[in-house]
């Protein structure tokens, strides 16, 4: 909510002590933009100081270069565009104001990825977010427009059928029993604890209006207002990552489609693709990934440089902010927004490829230089 | 009441041409952007309390919300605002808490409905539409207040104060806090000798300044207890917020912690009389030199000093011991003695945690509608009264008769 004493004090009062801090918006937020974003809101009343909160309160993180900044409504991008677009080209490598976003959701486009060795890999995974336009979004949403948001999705999710049917339990109503299954299942999500997360306003009034929803076969599942309106989700054990891949592209296709017959879109512009919370998940919010067994080319000195020439980033398997425990890490794509989804998830699997290959050549103890070396930048 | 704020804008805020602003919106109900008002009816909006348990929720009904939802105080602020922290904060059956905070001093008025009913579940029935609440700070009226060091480890006197025209710290803006900051500490460079001393900006402060703070038991660090971060008084963490304490170390003021101000007297031992006479001469000061530069305390006829949180209205006053009461913390009578003097016991780590060693923190239970002398002077009493039994039980001897009725 707008506090009206901004009126009292000038922008150079107001404007937060960014010195220690390290995130995009702290480097692209300069007194002249604040001064001017500062006059404006979005129609729903979201500031510069709500979308700013998050990277005022989180200097920084020692495994991330966080974002530092959310929308809280769709108009945000626009509202704000004056540091949402310096920090949208500085996190997605370039992207400019004029550049247009490319969306292929089409699985017959993408080559191999039907069986990624599962000595290697333990499992797929590919996740995206939506939002539905018209409602504002987790960090400002009231409690009536995600109630919305859980009606409308669950509309559209009871009209899945054959492989993709399925039922919502809601986090507010599900009984014990169904709680321990979601946890066995690895389903649940849980209220976060992340200071990113909290900092922005996302977790207000948990549980209300916060669920899951699985397909019988459990390899399909949909988050309901966690930190987007949805995070769709398609998984299983093993490396069958086309499979996985093919099940998203139906499931998120059918549910726009039942959305959209009962009123309802998905937030989308041409420039900026799928809008979400957080800009780092603008374009296609595509999180393509396994985890993925290896502990030697892990600890080799060009690990990193490796991922970056494949585009392709690491995580701990606990998620986001952890680390890797034992040589087991979540590799997925780094880019979201410039590429469509067929490409990242291509790129996922080559890359994949690539890193297991190595690893077998480490574990007869040959040497990897020429490979490594041979690597071009993608 | 309303009208007495009015009168105290300074005149800084003038010159920024913030009086416009100011009286445009002076409206004791203004209306929100129709955007949001209009896109849902309150019951839709109306939070799911089911399974909470807070003074809050006792008095949240959807008529009160519904009658409420679209209003804002003249700073703009929203019940939904000052509800939050009860709505994401389920409680506990056996632990009573309020589950709701101010914005700023006006939602007590603009949110009576929900406010006043809250308060008076909360203080024992206060009642603050017909009730007036005393203010005490003569600190000659005590009488006795030395306690026996043997069992009273130290003494302590805290209270909040708010600078009139300023939101609270779950609201306020950046600039505000930075005024709130402002005011104080200029006022805190004028206090006489005894109380004079230096303020360590927690974004400023050495690591050796840390360091001192922490060995002295000074410094407060960001929290995170959820009651206090989900109703927003931890943004911006550290911006603004410091520690000023006096050379003596026995005078010591929080500056943005969970209210604009905390003030506390404080020293080992058991000589409460000295560290409340200390505690009025330093408030009493600091009121003076705000009031010099223009400026006020947030404070009504009815509800005395007002502060964040609903439970420390009247006057914020928490008057405490660290007390070694082994003994008699393991009688079964001890919770409800204490119930009849009026006391409360707290680990002495603070509000959240337990006793160790049967070492207690005993202290006040009310706030409204007692003065602090009157609240000072019972904690002297009984503290007294719970050491005597101590003393009792250890020779084995009987402590009926000394059990208040």
């Amino acid at each position: 909510m707008p506090n009206h004493n901004t009126a009292r004090y000038t922008a150079e009062e107001e404007y937060p002590d960014l010195e220690k801090h390290a995130n995009h918006m702290a480097h692209c937020l300069t007194k002249e933009i604040y001064k001017k974003m500062r006059a404006v809101q979005t129609p729903s009343g979201f500031t510069i100081d709500n979308a700013i909160q998050t990277g005022v309160d989180n200097p920084g993180h020692p495994f991330i270069m966080t974002v530092g900044c959310v929308a809280g409504d769709e108009e945000s991008y626009e509202t704000f565009a004056d540091l949402f677009d310096p920090v949208i080209e500085a996190r997605h490598n370039g992207y400019k104001k004029s550049d247009m976003h490319k969306t292929d959701i089409d699985p017959d486009h993408l080559k191999g990825g039907e069986n990624l060795d599962p000595k290697y890999v333990l499992s797929s995974r590919v996740r995206t977010g939506r939002s539905i336009r018209g409602l504002c979004l987790p960090p400002h949403c009231s409690r009536a427009e995600r109630r919305k948001v859980e009606q409308i999705s669950c509309e559209a999710l009871a009209k899945l059928d054959g492989e993709l049917k399925g039922n919502y339990y809601s986090l507010k109503g599900m009984t014990d029993k169904q709680q321990d299954q979601l946890i066995e299942d690895h389903f649940l999500f849980d209220k976060p604890v992340s200071p990113l997360l909290l900092a922005s306003g996302m977790a207000r009034d948990w549980p209300d209006a916060r669920g899951i929803w699985h397909n019988d076969k459990k390899n399909f599942l949909v988050w309901i207002n966690e930190e987007d309106h949805l995070r769709v989700i398609s998984m299983e054990k093993g490396g069958n990552m086309n499979a996985v891949f093919k099940r998203w592209c139906t499931g998120l296709q059918l549910v726009e489609k039942h959305m959209k017959e009962s009123g309802y879109e998905y937030m989308w512009n041409p420039h900026l693709g799928y809008i979400l919370t957080c800009p780092s998940n603008l374009g296609t919010g595509v999180r393509a990934g396994v985890h993925l067994k290896i502990p030697k080319l892990s600890q080799q000195p060009k690990f990193d440089e490796i991922l970056k020439k494949l585009r392709l980033q690491k995580r701990g398997t606990g998620g986001v902010d952890t680390a890797s425990t034992d040589g087991t890490f979540d590799i997925s794509n780094a880019d979201r927004l410039g590429f469509s989804e067929v490409e990242l998830v291509q790129m996922v699997i080559d890359g994949v490829e690539f890193m297991i290959d190595l690893e077998k050549k480490l574990e007869k103890g040959e040497s990897i230089e020429a490979e490594v070396d041979g690597l071009k930048q993608k | 009441m309303t009208s007495a704020w009015i009168k105290s804008i300074p005149v800084a805020a003038l010159a920024l041409g913030g009086a416009a602003a100011y009286m445009h919106n002076n409206e004791a109900h203004a209306r929100l952007p129709p955007t949001r008002q209009l896109k849902f009816p309150p019951s839709a909006d109306f939070p799911d309390l089911t399974h909470h348990h807070n003074i809050m929720k006792n008095h949240l009904t959807p008529g009160v919300y519904a009658k409420l939802r679209d209003v804002v105080t003249p700073n703009g602020i929203t019940l939904d605002q000052c509800i939050q922290t009860g709505v994401d904060n389920q409680g506990h059956p056996f632990i009573k808490i309020v589950g709701l905070v101010a914005g700023d001093e006006e939602s007590y008025e603009v949110f009576k409905e929900l406010f006043y009913p809250v308060i008076k579940e909360r203080h024992n029935g206060y009642d603050p539409e017909t009730q007036t609440h005393p203010i005490d700070l003569d600190a000659s009226k005590i009488k006795g207040g030395q306690l026996d060091e043997k069992y009273v480890l130290s003494s302590r006197v805290r209270t909040g104060r708010a600078i009139r025209g300023i939101p609270h710290p779950p609201v306020c803006s950046r600039a505000e806090r930075r005024e709130v900051e402002r005011v104080v500490t200029d006022a805190l460079k004028g206090l006489p000798t005894e109380l004079a001393g230096k303020y360590y900006s927690l974004t400023t402060m050495t690591d050796a300044e840390q360091e001192q703070l922490i060995n002295d038991h000074f410094l407060f660090d960001k929290p995170v207890s959820p009651l206090l971060t989900s109703s927003g008084m931890a943004r911006d963490w550290p911006d603004a917020r410091g520690i000023f304490h006096n050379d003596k170390k026995n005078f010591l003021v929080w500056i943005n912690e969970e209210d604009h101000s905390r003030i506390i007297s404080m020293e080992q031992g058991g000589n409460m009389k000295s560290v409340f006479e200390r505690f009025c001469r330093g408030i009493n000061e600091v009121e003076k030199l705000i009031q010099a530069k223009g400026w006020e305390f947030q404070k009504s006829d009815n509800l005395g000093y007002i502060l964040t949180c609903p439970s420390n209205v009247g006057n914020g006053l928490r008057c405490g011991v660290h007390v070694k009461l082994p003994k008699l913390s393991q009688d079964p009578r001890f919770n409800d003695i204490l119930e009849k003097l009026r006391l409360q016991k707290r680990g002495t780590g603070g509000v959240d945690t337990a006793a160790v060693g049967g070492t207690f923190d005993i202290s006040n239970l009310d706030r409204l509608g007692k003065s602090e002398v009157e609240l000072v002077q019972q904690v002297i009493d009984g503290v007294s009264l719970l050491v005597d039994m101590e003393k009792k039980l250890e020779k084995k001897q009987s402590i009926q008769h000394l059990i208040p009725k």
